[in-house]
Formats: C-alpha cells, sequence, structure tokens
C-alpha cells in the first residue's frame, strides 16, 4: 500500500562536467570532505502551501538538513556550517558565486530548489564543483509531499555516487527488533524505520518473541523467527499488506532466516532431536530442500550475492566456526582458522568479503574475512555484540551491542551501532527504544 | 601368567583413576560452581518434594553431568508414578553467544535431558521440547555464576 506512493519520477537533466573532485573512499573518514549544503530555495506560495500540508516550516531547509546528516553519518563528508555561507539558496542554484564557497573552504557544494506543483513536491538540485567552479550534476523529480524525508535521502544517494563512484545506501530502511523490559524477560517487537532512524513503525504488538528478521534483496518482504502459540518458527510477512505466514511445514523449530538473492527462496537452520541442519524453501513451488546433513549444528546461512554458494556456521569442529559449501551442500570446508570462534557470517553484497562475529578471550569482534578465510580483518571489540548485516552497496555493517550489567544484575540496554568497512567511523544507530537484530533493506528507489 | 595379567589391570585401573582424580582436582569447586556447571539451588524450583525442575550445563555443552542424570531420574520416577503428566523441556543458553547458535544449543541441551528421561522409560510422546536460546535468562548478571544458572534444561509441566 505504502511503495504504491512511493514511486519516484526521475527526470534526468543534461550533464556536462565531468568529476573534477573525488572522495577517496578507501581511507574512511580521516580527511573528509568539505562540502556545503545550501537549503533549497523555496517561494512563498509553496513554502505555505507544504506548510499546511506537512506542518513544516521551511520544506526546503528540512530536507537540505536531511542531505546534510546522511553526508556527516558516513563519515567521508564533512558538511560546513550554514551560518558561514554567504549566497542566498535561490540565486546560489542558480549561479554560484564560488569565491564565496571557496573563501569558506567548501569543495563541494548543493544547491537546489522545492516547488508545489498540482498537489505534488517537485525538487531540484545541483551539485557544483567549487574549485573548478563547474556544474558536476544536475537532477530533478517529482513526488508526494508525504515522501519528502526520502527525497533528502535520494539526493543523498545521487550526490554520493557522483563523489565516490559507488552506488549510495541512504534511501533504505533497516528493520530490527525493538526491546524492552527487564533483562529476564524482555518484550520484543519487530520494527522498521528509515536508515537514519526517522519513520520508525512497529509492525508486531510484542505478545510473542520475535527474533532475526531480514529483509528480501528484491521486494519488501520480511523473513523472520516469532514464537507465536510457543512454536519457534520462520514467517514471511510483507510489510506492505501485513500478511503473514509460516514457512513450510516442519515439526520443529526453524530458526535462522535469510532469503537467497533472487528472493525467491529462504534458507533457514531446522532443529530436531538435537540436530540442527540448514534446509531452503522454494516459495513460488513450496519445495523444500535439505542443504546439510550432519550430527553438528549447521545454523546461520546466508547466500553469495550470485547465489552459487553458502557461508554457514557450523561446530562440526566441535567448536563454532565459519564455512563455505557450494549451494547444494557439497564442498563444505571451513574457512575460520584464527584463534577464538566464529558465529553469524554475512556474505557481502560486493561478493569479496564475509562479515562474522567473533568471541575470543572474551570480548565479542565483528570482522570481516576473503571468502576463502584470507585477510581476517576485526573492526570492533566490545563486551558484547554480534550480528552485522551489510548495507546494500556493502560499504557500511550495522550490528547490535549489548551492556554488561552491573553486580545487581542492572544496566543492561541494547543498542545498534553501525561502523565502515575500514574500521572507522563507529557510532550509536538512534532509535527510539533498545534495538537488537538490525537488518539493512535495499535502495528503495531501484 | 592370569597373575602378571592381573596385576597388569590393577595397574591400569590405578593408572585410570590416578587420571581421573587428576580432573577432578583441576575442576575447582568454588562456591557454587563446580568447573563452570552450577551447583546451587537459588534458582530451582520443584515439581514435586524431592524432584528438582532443571539441569544445569558446562560452556558449550550439551552433555548431562552425573548430578543431572540423578536429578532426571527424580524426574523420571515422578513422571512414571503420574502418568497423565506431559512436560515441556525448555533449553536455554547464556548470553556469551550467537543467538541463532544458541537456540540450536538450547534444543540440544533440552534434547539431551529428554533422550535420558526416555531411557529411563518415559514415552517421547509425554515429552516437547521447547528452545529459548538466551532470550530467558533467570538470572541478568554477565558473571560466570550468573551464566552457569543460565545454561539449563527446565522441566515444566504442560497440563
Amino acid at each position: 500500500m505504502i511503495l504504491r506512493y512511493l514511486i519516484i519520477l526521475l527526470i534526468l537533466i543534461p550533464i556536462k562536467a565531468f568529476a573534477l573532485i573525488e572522495v577517496d573512499i578507501t581511507r574512511g573518514n580521516l580527511s573528509p570532505l568539505p562540502v556545503a549544503v545550501s537549503p533549497l530555495s523555496i517561494d512563498e506560495k509553496s513554502k505555505n502551501s507544504f506548510k499546511k500540508i506537512l506542518k513544516k516550516e521551511n520544506i526546503g531547509s528540512e530536507i537540505s538538513i536531511i542531505v546534510e546528516n546522511n553526508l556527516k553519518q558516513s563519515g567521508l563528508f564533512n558538511p560546513l556550517n550554514k551560518d558561514a555561507f554567504l549566497q542566498k539558496p535561490d540565486i546560489a542554484n542558480l549561479k554560484p558565486r564560488f569565491e564565496d564557497w571557496n573563501l569558506i573552504k567548501a569543495q563541494a557544494l548543493i544547491t537546489g530548489k522545492v516547488t508545489f506543483v498540482d498537489e505534488k513536491l517537485r525538487v531540484e538540485f545541483r551539485l557544483w564543483d567549487v574549485l573548478a567552479g563547474k556544474e558536476m550534476m544536475a537532477l530533478a523529480f517529482t513526488t508526494v509531499p508525504s515522501n519528502w524525508r526520502r527525497v533528502g535521502h535520494i539526493i543523498t544517494d545521487k550526490v554520493y555516487e557522483r563523489l565516490t563512484g559507488e552506488d549510495g545506501y541512504f534511501d533504505t530502511r533497516i528493520i530490527y527488533v525493538s526491546e524492552k523490559g527487564p533483562k529476564t524477560n524482555r518484550i520484543k517487537k519487530l520494527a522498521i524505520m528509515d536508515q537514519d532512524g526517522f519513520n520508525n513503525k512497529f509492525l508486531t504488538l510484542g505478545n510473542e518473541l520475535v527474533l532475526t528478521p531480514r529483509f528480501s534483496p528484491t521486494n519488501q518482504m520480511v523473513t523472520y523467527l516469532s514464537y507465536f502459540r510457543n512454536l519457534p518458527r520462520v514467517y514471511l510477512l510483507d510489510i506492505e499488506t501485513g500478511l503473514q505466514e509460516v514457512v513450510g511445514d516442519f515439526p520443529g523449530m526453524t530458526f535462522a532466516p535469510r532469503f537467497s538473492p533472487d528472493g525467491k527462496k529462504i534458507i533457514m537452520s531446522f532443529a530436531k532431536d538435537g540436530n540442527s541442519d540448514i534446509y531452503t524453501m522454494n516459495l513460488e513451488n513450496r519445495i523444500v530442500e535439505r542443504i546439510t546433513n550432519h550430527p553438528s549444528i549447521d545454523t546461520s546461512p546466508s547466500y553469495s550475492p550470485d547465489g552459487k554458494h553458502i557461508t554457514f556456521n557450523s561446530d562440526r569442529s566441535k567448536y563454532q566456526q565459519i564455512y563455505t559449501m557450494d549451494s547444494n551442500g557439497k564442498n563444505a570446508k571451513r574457512i575460520s582458522f584464527g584463534n577464538g570462534i566464529y558465529g553469524t557470517p554475512v556474505w557481502s553484497p560486493r561478493g569479496d568479503l564475509i562479515a562474522f562475529t567473533k568471541l575470543h578471550k572474551g570480548k565479542f569482534y565483528i570482522g570481516v574475512m576473503r571468502t576463502d578465510g584470507t585477510g581476517e580483518r576485526l573492526l570492533t571489540e566490545n563486551f558484547y555484540q554480534e550480528a552485522p548485516s551489510w548495507s546494500p552497496n556493502g560499504r557500511v555493517l550495522i550490528f547490535y551491542r549489548e551492556t554488561k550489567t552491573n553486580s545487581k544484575g542492572e544496566g543492561f540496554s541494547a543498542k545498534l551501532w553501525s561502523i565502515d568497512l575500514t574500521g572507522y567511523n563507529e557510532r550509536m544507530v538512534e532509535t527510539v527504544t533498545d534495538a537488537s537484530d538490525p537488518s539493512w533493506s535495499s535502495l528503495l528507489s531501484n | 601368567m592370569n597373575l602378571s595379567k592381573n596385576l597388569k589391570n590393577i595397574f591400569l585401573i590405578l593408572v585410570a583413576s590416578l587420571v581421573l582424580n587428576a580432573c577432578a582436582t583441576q575442576k575447582k569447586t568454588t562456591g557454587q560452581l563446580q568447573g563452570d556447571v552450577y551447583t546451587g539451588n537459588d534458582t530451582i524450583e520443584y515439581l514435586a518434594s524431592g524432584v528438582p525442575d532443571r539441569v544445569f550445563f558446562a560452556t558449550n555443552e550439551t552433555v548431562l553431568t552425573t548430578a543431572s542424570r540423578e536429578t532426571l531420574r527424580k524426574q523420571a520416577a515422578w513422571l512414571r508414578k503420574n502418568s497423565k503428566i506431559s512436560i515441556v523441556l525448555e533449553g536455554h543458553a547464556d548470553e556469551r553467544g550467537t543467538r541463532e547458535y544458541n537456540l540450536a544449543i538450547g534444543e540440544r541441551r533440552a534434547n539431551s535431558a529428554k533422550d535420558y528421561l526416555m531411557t529411563y522409560g518415559i514415552s517421547s510422546d509425554r515429552i516437547s521440547v521447547l528452545s529459548y536460546g538466551k532470550e530467558r535468562p533467570v538470572d541478568s548478571g554477565s558473571n560466570p555464576l550468573s551464566w552457569s544458572k543460565n545454561r539449563r534444561s527446565v522441566s515444566v509441566k504442560a497440563n
């Protein structure tokens, strides 16, 4: 229902200049690019129309703040203080006085204009190279006014793509588990929010325990574990219609679900008589296939982006380690050989890395390794953290972290955190309640 | 001939018991822990007089300890006497593991208890298994004693 109204028309205006400035994305946030995000200009009439509909004083400024925050959060950009801007937004959008922007050390400038046309929000924006004094990009699009936050995210994605050469990840959502209550009896609900924490919505009421929601890479479906009627089973939920169903008809617990890259299968663990193995169910013809058949615990499966391989977690060598195998279950081989135990392997959407959780000497790490197990790199260490999920461009990992309680067992909390693949730019992701088990959606506007 | 063989056997037994003793002394008993298995009775509830409801496990382990087997034999005797009663075995893990693996290990712990009850004559249709992984700790502490209380399989009356 929602998505139908979210369709956005992209109208491309010819681009003349070629890339002159570039962001070095291999270095993380060591020297973020200074960028000036001019408030989007808006005429009085449009301003008043949007004020009536959206209850926002100046929607042009609001959208530019979204862009500014997104760029800042990425760690690759340093948005400059607006108080220092000399040029008025409307004039800057027509023809920036590059000397003025150069003076405040801006290397890139974003300008734009919002108008109210036929009950719709029309936005145009431009990206300028300040040093070269040239326009790098100009785009315009139209959408329903209630989509105004997405407008900010789409602008950010386009700017990010132009300046880094990589896909963006800002017009995306996070599904996660919202938590409250005492540690011994947590109440958990499925919740969804924009990547920047806005538009939070609860999807379940908290009557039953819910865990590990994961987005489909191709549509608005989510798979998760629910303890509905005290029968822990993998469910499929359509977040547009709210309809849900049990996945398969298994005589025992199913858990650890994920989608295949084409969204057509769910891969998960099925536990029976003390043994967990990996199964898939085809959502089109309902055919269930057994992928592993081993007396050890096999769980946390995750497909490679081409669907040809699976990485998973197994204790067949006594403790939890990471394995890969072909998608039919053949050629299983262990790839984690460092000190400690390893869990929750997740294949990067770029295909070259596997993110994981590692426990060593009482500390938990989020790390990445190549798909053959070489090149292990630990990004962050803490008392407890796990379950990384990749941004759709394979650039950022989101995971959750829990605190150690004091001697009275008090002070427990669970929060979402994100970190750049380089290990820089670690930051807490604001949520309205405690949160765990995050899963990042694909780009909505693709 | 025979004598020397017997002597040899005795010698082997001696060696074996020495090794066992060495193991036992390495597993320090500190307060309510033996090794890292909980041996106290803080959290235990009783299905009937003298019938504790739960057994505890070592870190990353799903095998039953001697004390666990003793508890389960008491449960089996009680279940034989009360043939109308069914139970749910709720398997749990501590917080020091990933959520998904903990769900699997909780299921395996509950099944260790189920298998043992079955060898003492309790029919499998009277026992169901439910893993909570690390979702329902009894002790909210972040220390080895709290974790030891949370690594458990609890027999709960289902009817």
